[in-house]
């Protein structure tokens, strides 16, 4: 059952558009994950979807009722704010129970729903308290609590990680996923920057870029099998390598040559009228290995070596202005500084991107 | 910066010491019009109020008993004894018997005069005076003294402001009719500023902006303008001169300053709450009384200590909308001035009247001095 | 007893105002929502954006209202004012008012002396603002030293005036004087010590006067002759004013600085302090400074505390001593904040009625032009003389208007 669709939804602030033609069909149960650099017009997606900014064209749908005009409050939806945004001068109780007087519930209803969710969340010696006496993370979760009291159809998260401390994103991050677990009828979209945080939480992730949805899939799809270069490099850390190619060979492996000398022959179809075009070989740090035969993807010049012992990540000297490339190998390798090394990959591990950036795959 | 090495120590000694005279020298006008209003109308014009908080020295004129009724007999003289001061002890530095010369002698010395006439006084003021028939007769010897007397002070003159004054000396009514003028004048304004300071911060709208800068304009604009037009209109539509009217003044003049002042507060509260608000559910009317004015609270107590100074402290307006011939609701202020006309001389009452005047708004000085200061900071147009 | 009718009065219009704003705000966005534009039915939607259009003026309109009557009105209906005559029924007579203030020797002797307030106050109350915020600022009891320098804002003009005459006062020949500075004068007695404080020390401050006030006029007027400097035909008025009221200025000066000289000091007499010329204005302004230096002490305090301690600390280590941190590193930093000081402390200047009305009411040639508004108004009578000088007051403002709204516009961008 569709639980949120969104058709052909635009948003531009008068002569600037920030998001266009956004078409997005997505299930009920699913903890979708909106991720793209900053600027991508992610949150403008997320409070839209909210009700607190306007559409500018196309229709959203939640539950199969378009709810253009209605606000935030009628939408049956619920946001945890990337502040937490929690009332500083009304205490735990309070704030989580805000929503439901202003519905105009009963005392006892609104007594029960608070204290199933603060016991779910762990809240309960901390109701009496004001926002300003509890730490980051118990913050973090009386903002979850006041959307779990409400039971929206749609939960609603603005970066909702990103004011905690590294050991507490990772234990929230947990906590959220086996949030997700305990609702499974329950929808959530999830807006973020962390690729680390799109990638564990997400059952499928929308990746945005310039005001456009790139890609949308499920998470190993997207690093498996990125649609084009934005996302073949935003997925994956450090960044997919890129490396120019020239097309010698077509069918349904496409052979390439590089400028230094290497060669590969990729199981990715491709057509005659690709013969001799310049397409990007993409492949990630971490499928890169070392070689000693002739049979090899790139040469290159070691520029720095960072040993981490249980990987060492090589960077190479850029040439021809490209960006240089990056290798990421398990264990530990004593490569030395300064030398001249080659490097191969299992074919069945690398991309192919037309001129335009697009994955042959997707053609 | 203290603890910075090799730092000179005379410099910091300077700064200490010059920072004690200016705060002297700040201090020094209130605690000459604060001590004053304690002194009796003598005191005050016979001697600077800076002398009353030592020990004065003063001469006083005191007279042996009378000698017909208390003379006893010693051998072929008579002897009067006895205490000047019946009760009243000073501190007795010197003393004489004549007016020529009041302070010839010391605490226990013996006076000799014409004819073995002779006088002893001891420090605790007892006496004995000693001579032949013809000399202890008619009135009793005078005696002078140079005492120093410790600081006297009275609460007389606040009695008199306050209780027992009649006419012009009498401030409570005055008193009274300055809160009844402060209170409505300050409360009304906030309300009012609160809810367009809201619209302006949170709400869109078409000329928005404009009119913000427009509240900034009328930060300005001088009270003396308003005079004319409004006293005529006061007049016009039949308020006259009274505290209506200088309450609708006070709450218009106070208008810009209290919408400037809690938009810019407001403005600074976080977005996400106030749409947190609006998801769960809240109306603007809901989200204002429930979320804004309880957070907004330093900033209506801001305006609401400027407002009270302001308008308890004020002349001008309430002379032109609400003091009328019959002068029936004078504020202090106005009291103050016509005292100053008419009592030029009476620095007990003067001083007392203006003390009285000012203790209020000192008390609510002291007291919000943190908010007062932050409306300051705020208020001042960046 | 205590006119209790009137405190009850008070209490019931508390009340009812608070009530009736709350009950209107109320009462209004209820109807807007419930009535006009329900939020239910097929109009739903639309309803709510429209309620959501009308809305902010719900909540403005009382305010806006009180602006509009209170403030905006009279300013206009005070311009109207001064163009008519009270005796001849209101009707229209042009600039005569204007021409006849232009003749009264008291209007000029208040926009002389007005210029001199709106010189010396913002001036001497910013400098000694900003000695104690610096002073004040390391020092443990700094709090409670700046407390009791700020504690004059809460003083009414009037309750400071008679404070002052306290001090001023002036008692016979024969007795002692209760007002500390006649104490003071009586202990001078022209010997070197009152030569250095009452002659010297004056001397020095009013040459440096004289000095400070050429050079700006000078950097001001070197636009009209030198080369590369804005020409505009803007500029050349402003440039004139100012040129205009410095040798104004520095005319007062000097002829004061040889009154000090020529005339000789009354030794052991005591003064009427607020009967002298022109220094009677000096003792009246010094009770705006002694209530304004506070004001301007905890502006500055506060911007002294919000420079970037690393700046100072960096002067440290180049070796720079508490003088030229405080001139070079401090004082650049907060310049805007001092420009602001200054022109609020102007603002109250032009404003100030008070103090005068209380002490001198404007005789001895104190007259200031908000006095002389508020004589004309209320003792002579005549609007429309009143109103012309209101607009005079106005027209001193509008720069500082101007350049108000001009920031504040600037900001919200």
């Amino acid at each position: 059952m569709t639980s949120l669709s969104l058709k052909d939804v635009c948003k531009s602030y008068g002569e600037i558009e920030v998001l266009r033609d956004i078409n997005l069909e997505i299930e009920q149960g699913e903890l979708i994950v909106f991720v793209g650099p900053s600027g991508c017009g992610k949150s403008t997606l997320l409070r839209m979807i909210a009700g607190l900014e306007k559409i500018t064209g196309g229709t959203l749908e939640i539950d199969d009722v378009v709810v253009n005009d209605v606000p935030p409050a009628q939408r049956g939806i619920a946001m945890v704010f990337q502040s937490y945004a929690l009332y500083p001068h009304m205490t735990v109780y309070d704030n989580m129970a805000f929503a439901l007087k202003l519905a105009r519930k009963s005392k006892e209803e609104i007594d029960e729903a608070v204290k199933n969710a603060a016991e779910t969340l762990q809240l309960t010696e901390y109701l009496d308290r004001l926002p300003k006496a509890l730490s980051g993370g118990q913050r973090q979760r009386v903002a979850i609590g006041r959307s779990i009291v409400r039971d929206p159809k749609v939960f609603l998260f603005d970066e909702p990680l990103s004011n905690l401390d590294a050991a507490l994103r990772v234990a929230t991050r947990i906590e959220i996923a086996q949030l997700k677990e305990s609702m499974p009828e329950s929808t959530m979209v999830y807006v973020t920057h962390d690729q680390v945080e799109a990638m564990t939480l997400a059952s499928r992730i929308v990746v945005l870029h310039g005001g456009n949805v790139e890609q949308f899939g499920a998470p190993l799809d997207l690093y498996e099998r990125p649609a084009n270069t934005f996302v073949a490099q935003f997925i994956g850390s450090p960044a997919m390598n890129l490396i120019e190619a020239k097309v010698t060979a077509t069918g349904d492996t496409t052979s390439v040559k590089m400028a230094d000398g290497g060669h590969a022959d990729v199981p990715i179809a491709s057509v005659d009228g690709d013969v001799g075009g310049t397409f990007k070989l993409g492949v990630r740090p971490e499928d890169l290995t070392v070689t000693e035969s002739d049979d090899y993807l790139v040469s290159a010049h070691v520029d720095m070596v960072e040993a981490l012992g249980e990987t060492t990540v090589l960077y190479f000297r850029s040439q021809n202005g490209e960006p240089g490339l990056v290798a990421k190998l398990p264990g530990i390798h004593r490569v030395a500084k300064g030398t001249n090394i080659r490097l191969n990959s299992v074919p069945e591990k690398l991309h192919l991107f037309d001129g335009d950036g697009r994955s042959l795959l997707y053609r | 910066m203290a603890s910075i090495a090799g730092k000179k120590s005379a410099l910091t000694w300077a700064v200490h010491i010059s920072v004690a005279l200016l705060v002297l020298l700040w201090l020094f006008p209130t605690i000459g019009l604060f001590v004053s209003s304690f002194r009796t109308a003598d005191q005050i014009s016979s001697s600077g109020w800076w002398a009353s908080l030592f020990p004065a020295e003063q001469n006083e004129v005191y007279r042996a008993a009378d000698p017909d009724d208390n003379r006893v007999a010693d051998g072929d003289m008579f002897v009067v004894k006895g205490n000047i001061f019946e009760g009243d002890p000073r501190d007795i530095r010197s003393w004489g018997v004549s007016s020529r010369n009041v302070s010839a002698y010391q605490p226990g010395e013996t006076a000799e005069m014409k004819d073995g006439e002779s006088v002893t006084l001891q420090a605790d003021g007892s006496y004995v005076w000693r001579g032949n028939d013809k000399q202890l007769s008619g009135r009793g010897q005078r005696i002078f003294i140079t005492a120093t007397v410790p600081p006297e002070f009275t609460l007389g003159n606040y009695t008199t402001i306050l209780f027992s004054g009649s006419g012009q000396d009498n401030m409570a009514k005055a008193f009274f009719n300055t809160l009844t003028v402060t209170i409505p004048a300050t409360i009304i304004p906030i309300v009012v500023a609160a809810f367009a300071a809201y619209a302006l911060a949170w709400m869109e709208f078409p000329g928005r902006a404009l009119l913000i800068a427009a509240v900034v304009g009328f930060l300005v604009v001088p009270l003396q303008l308003a005079l004319i037009p409004l006293l005529r209109l006061h007049l016009g539509i039949g308020i006259g001169k009274g505290y209506l009217g200088v309450w609708l003044a006070h709450t218009a003049f106070g208008m810009p300053l209290a919408v400037y002042l809690l938009r810019n507060y407001m403005v600074g509260l976080p977005r996400d709450i106030i749409e947190n608000a609006k998801v769960d559910g809240a109306t603007d009317f809901q989200i204002f009384t429930r979320i804004i004015l309880p957070l907004s609270f330093p900033a209506l107590a801001s305006f609401a200590i400027f407002q009270f100074l302001w308008t308890w402290n004020d002349l001008l307006v309430a002379k032109v909308f609400l003091i009328d011939a019959t002068g029936s609701t004078t504020v202090m202020t106005n009291q103050i001035v016509e005292l100053l006309g008419t009592r030029g001389g009476n620095w007990e009452i003067l001083a007392t009247a203006a003390f009285v005047s000012i203790a209020v708004p000192l008390a609510v000085f002291f007291a919000m001095q943190r908010y007062l200061v932050r409306g300051l900071l705020a208020g001042s147009v960046k | 007893m205590f006119s209790n009718n009137s405190a009850l009065y008070g209490l019931t219009v508390i009340v009812i105002g608070v009530g009736g704003c709350l009950g209107y705000f109320f009462l209004s966005n209820l109807f807007l929502d419930k009535v006009l534009f329900p939020a239910s039915g097929p109009n739903a939607g639309r309803n709510i954006n429209r309620a959501n259009m009308i809305r902010p003026w719900l909540f403005l309109f009382p305010a806006l209202f009180a602006l509009v009557v209170y403030l905006a009105y009279p300013v206009f209906e005070t311009l109207r004012l001064s163009f008519t005559d009270r005796d001849q029924g209101g009707a229209f007579v042009g600039l005569a008012n204007y021409r006849q203030m232009m003749d009264e020797p008291k209007f000029w002797e208040a926009v002389q002396n007005n210029m001199l307030w709106l010189i010396v106050v913002p001036a001497i109350s910013t400098a000694f603002g900003l000695l104690v915020a610096q002073l004040t600022d390391r020092i443990r009891w700094g709090n409670l030293a700046k407390s009791l320098i700020f504690m004059p804002m809460a003083i009414s003009f009037v309750g400071a005036s008679v404070i002052f005459k306290l001090i001023y006062d002036t008692r016979p020949e024969e007795q002692n004087q209760i007002g500390i500075l006649n104490a003071i004068w009586l202990k001078l007695d022209g010997g070197i010590g009152s030569i250095l404080m009452l002659q010297v020390l004056p001397s020095i401050l009013l040459i440096g006067f004289v000095v400070i006030v050429a050079s700006v006029a000078w950097s001001f007027v070197r636009g009209i002759i030198a080369k590369g400097e804005d020409k505009s035909v803007w500029l050349l008025p402003l440039r004139l004013l100012v040129a205009g009221g410095a040798l104004w200025l520095i005319w007062v000066s000097i002829s004061s600085l040889l009154g000090l000289w020529i005339g000789g000091l009354p030794y052991g007499e005591a003064q009427t302090w607020l009967t002298i010329p022109l220094w009677n204005n000096f003792f009246l302004m010094v009770v705006l400074i002694w209530i304004q230096t506070g004001f301007a002490m905890v502006i500055l305090s506060a911007a002294l505390r919000g420079i970037p301690e690393e700046t100072v600390e960096a002067a440290i280590i180049d070796g720079a001593n508490p003088f030229q941190i405080f001139f070079k590193i401090k004082v650049p930093q907060i310049m805007g904040t001092i420009v602001v000081v200054w022109t609020t402390i102007t603002l109250t200047v032009l404003k100030v009625f008070d103090i005068v009305f209380a002490m001198t009411n404007g005789q001895w040639e104190t007259q200031v032009l908000a006095n002389y508004m508020y004589d004309k108004l209320f003792r002579a009578n005549d609007w429309g003389i009143g109103s012309a000088s209101a607009i005079v007051i106005m027209l001193l403002v509008t720069p500082i208007l101007v350049w108000n709204v001009y920031n504040a516009r600037k900001e919200m961008k």
